[in-house]
């Protein structure tokens, strides 16, 4: 019994745990890119430098808070400075769309007119943020830093394995579930959400009942940059802020989308945690977990791992590829890139 | 009229230069030339004004004493390793080896510059090259006709004794990762190949990622209990060492020479206490005679590579007085000899005690600050700390 409980701690802090947190930090992001694809039609290649750029004005909030001492300790002081950092890039977005994307939607160009716009964008927010704040990791969490320290947990239930919650992983699972129904409750109930939803189905449609499509885009951008900043800040909590790792979270967060069906916001959020589960349960090596759910003589001897973590992300691109060659809409029916 | 202006300034500058860059310069043709090849920009540029510094405190000291081949003077020549660009490097180098004539080069410092040089630039003009710090075991068998020496130790030999370091500590079932470059990937084998106990798992980690917890779950799920962490500190290493604590999957690390530093316990923490290393250095007589002259001649000797960075100059100069000529061959040929045994051992400090042994015919066995003793091809068989994280400092346990 006692091994059966080891095994089931052991998976919670080297694969559940790590997973859902990663798993909510990939589904905000997701949520953002399936918007903004399934507002403006165009899959949106800034979107990982959004969250960085974001996240850096984050960071400088925090940096200029800390040194004024103002603090929510044992919380971290980001939490504080995160409405400035979306409000920050909630301007900056809505400045790159109407400098950029508004002349092409004046002009109806198709999709990928707009994709590469986008690989544009990206390119200046990536040199943007490393002019500001530079290539290297920065260091910005303060609070308390553990929920659960896994000597504690030892001590608490005489258990062999431990298990460790970072206050930045529970964090990152419940300001996701607040974000996620608050922005279901919008798009369900609200009637700028309503106006959305419309103009997402059938544009032509919408148009006609009279919705604004600027009044659209608008909130598309403000509900993007808003997850973008969340996502990031959280990211960057729970692991660490460095520019490039942000540029590189674009194919997870692509995979979740298209996965789950992209401009299907569920989808993005089902997808995330598949991709996420799918990253951790794969690259673990499951030796000592086998060893305690095993009888004695099957005990492994390898370490009984799928895939190398070098090819953790070999595993968004596999995701990627066979959902694009089977089910190019997804789980949930998004549409067809 | 605009011509003489930029001629007078041309003169004017060149003046300045020849007063500010070379006082020990005087005009009887008394005066060598060394190169000093150094990454004076670029990733190590903090660490290189105090190896230079060193280097030419030897220089200096050899000058002074009046005693080189019947009073001639060594002057330093800088040049810009850069670290990284090989191009770069080697177009310094050459300008070294050509234009400015030098007899020989003291250089450069990273691995990568260093191999470029050596064979496009030291090798093929015959100029005998001592680096102080690059530390790749791929040096070792660079096809260098005897011209590159170098004062660090390869680090296949790091690898040894941190086996010897587990063994003594009885440490026998380790988890190993490293960084995936040249520098962790040769520490990881040399340390495989001499650890006689068991290696669960050796698992390489990219730099610059932001998350590290899947790689420390995969080293954990082996039972192992011993992380042994080849990596840079302000780097993926870093991030292994704090997902590890922060998971609870290990909480006993073992170090090389590119995770130790003081900024690794500030990141970390109270975790680190118990953690050991090795770093290529020693606490000899010889390394505290260094402290003490550099301290007096206003020079900062404690640091990475700087007693290598004095040790490497002094060779040349001793190489010279032991050949009776400032030729680059000859220079070459007497290396081996003053490093090695036999003859009168030298210590920092007794450089002019050395020139006039071999003045007089006799022979020395170079120690300085880093215990001199040179290998069959010309690098230092090398002296470690072994390091133990005690009350949130590394602190010198044992010198191998």
């Amino acid at each position: 019994m006692t091994d059966a409980a080891n095994a089931l701690v052991l998976f919670s802090n080297f694969v559940l745990i790590p997973g859902l947190t990663y798993g909510s930090q990939l589904a905000l992001g997701a949520l953002g890119v399936t918007l903004i694809f399934g507002i403006l039609r165009f899959a949106n290649f800034a979107h990982g430098d959004l969250m960085a750029l974001g996240t850096m004005f984050v960071i400088l909030v925090t940096w200029w808070f800390q040194d004024l001492g103002i603090s929510i300790n044992p919380l971290p002081t980001a939490l504080l400075a995160l409405p400035f950092g979306i409000i920050a890039a909630v301007i900056v977005s809505i400045l790159i769309d109407k400098s950029v994307y508004k002349f092409y939607r004046k002009r109806k160009s198709p999709p990928v007119v707009f994709l590469i716009a986008s690989i544009g964008v990206m390119f200046i927010l990536n040199g943007l943020v490393r002019f500001i704040i530079g290539p290297n990791d920065q260091k910005f969490d303060d609070g308390a830093r553990f929920l659960l320290k896994f000597q504690d947990f030892k001590i608490l239930t005489g258990l062999k394995e431990g298990l460790a919650i970072k206050l930045s992983q529970g964090l990152t699972v419940i300001v996701a579930i607040v974000v996620v129904t608050a922005l279901f409750l919008f798009l369900q109930k609200s009637r700028a959400g309503k106006a959305m939803r419309a103009y997402s189905d059938n544009v032509d449609l919408a148009l006609l009942s009279g919705i604004e499509p600027e009044k659209v885009v608008f909130y598309a951008w403000l509900i993007a940059g808003t997850l973008a900043v969340i996502a990031g800040s959280l990211y960057g909590l729970d692991k660490s802020f460095k520019p490039f790792t942000y540029f590189s979270l674009l194919l997870p967060i692509f995979a979740s989308a298209i996965l789950g069906g992209i401009g299907h916001p569920l989808g993005a959020i089902i997808g995330a945690y598949t991709v996420a589960f799918s990253e951790v349960t794969i690259t673990y090596a499951y030796k000592k977990f086998l060893k305690y759910i095993l009888p004695e003589k099957w005990e492994p001897d390898h370490l009984v791992q799928l895939l190398s973590t070098d090819y953790k992300f070999a595993v968004s691109f596999i995701i990627l590829v066979v959902v694009l060659l089977i089910r190019p809409t997804g789980i949930f029916k998004g549409r067809v890139i | 009229m605009m011509k003489l202006t930029f001629k007078t300034f041309a003169a004017a500058t060149l003046a300045v230069f020849c007063i500010a860059g070379a006082p020990a310069l005087k005009a009887d043709g008394h005066a060598v030339k060394i190169g000093v090849i150094l990454g004076f920009t670029g990733p190590i540029e903090s660490l290189t004004p105090d190896m230079a510094a060193s280097a030419e405190l030897a220089m200096k000291e050899v000058s002074d004493s009046g005693a080189l081949l019947g009073g001639k003077k060594l002057t330093p020549v800088r040049a810009d390793s850069t670290c990284i660009d090989a191009a770069a490097a080697t177009a310094a180098a050459e300008r070294l080896v050509s234009a400015d004539s030098v007899n020989a080069i003291f250089g450069a410092d990273c691995s990568g510059v260093t191999t470029a040089i050596a064979n496009n630039v030291a090798v093929p003009n015959g100029v005998v090259m001592i680096s102080p710090s690059a530390t790749s075991p791929a040096l070792t068998s660079i096809e260098d006709k005897g011209y590159f020496f170098r004062t660090a130790p390869s680090d296949a030999r790091q690898g040894e004794v941190l086996a010897k370091v587990l063994k003594s500590r009885g440490i026998s079932n380790v988890a190993v990762t490293y960084t995936n470059n040249d520098y962790g990937k040769g520490l990881a084998s040399s340390f495989s190949s001499a650890f006689e106990g068991k290696i669960e798992i050796s698992a390489a980690h990219e730099d610059g990622k932001g998350d590290y917890s899947a790689e420390v779950a995969a080293l954990a799920a082996t039972g192992s209990e011993h992380l042994v962490v080849f990596g840079y500190l302000d780097q993926g290493g870093k991030g292994i060492i704090q997902a590890s604590l922060d998971t609870g999957a290990f909480s006993n690390f073992i170090l090389a020479d590119g995770m130790i530093g003081e900024s690794l316990i500030e990141a970390i923490g109270d975790g680190l206490n118990g953690t050991i290393g090795t770093l290529p250095g020693s606490e000899s007589e010889g390394a505290q005679m260094f402290l003490a002259h550099a301290k007096a001649n206003g020079v900062n000797g404690d640091g990475p590579f700087r007693g290598e960075s004095y040790d490497a100059a002094a060779l040349i100069a001793l190489a010279m007085q032991a050949s009776g000529s400032t030729d680059r061959a000859a220079i070459q040929s007497k290396i081996m000899d003053v490093a090695n045994a036999p003859g009168e051992i030298i210590l920092p400090g007794q450089l002019a005690k050395a020139l006039n042994i071999l003045a007089d015919g006799g022979a020395v066995n170079y120690e300085g600050a880093t215990n001199v003793e040179f290998t069959d091809v010309g690098e230092a068989f090398g002296s470690y700390k072994e390091l133990e994280v005690k009350n949130g400092k590394f602190t010198t346990v044992k010198v191998h």
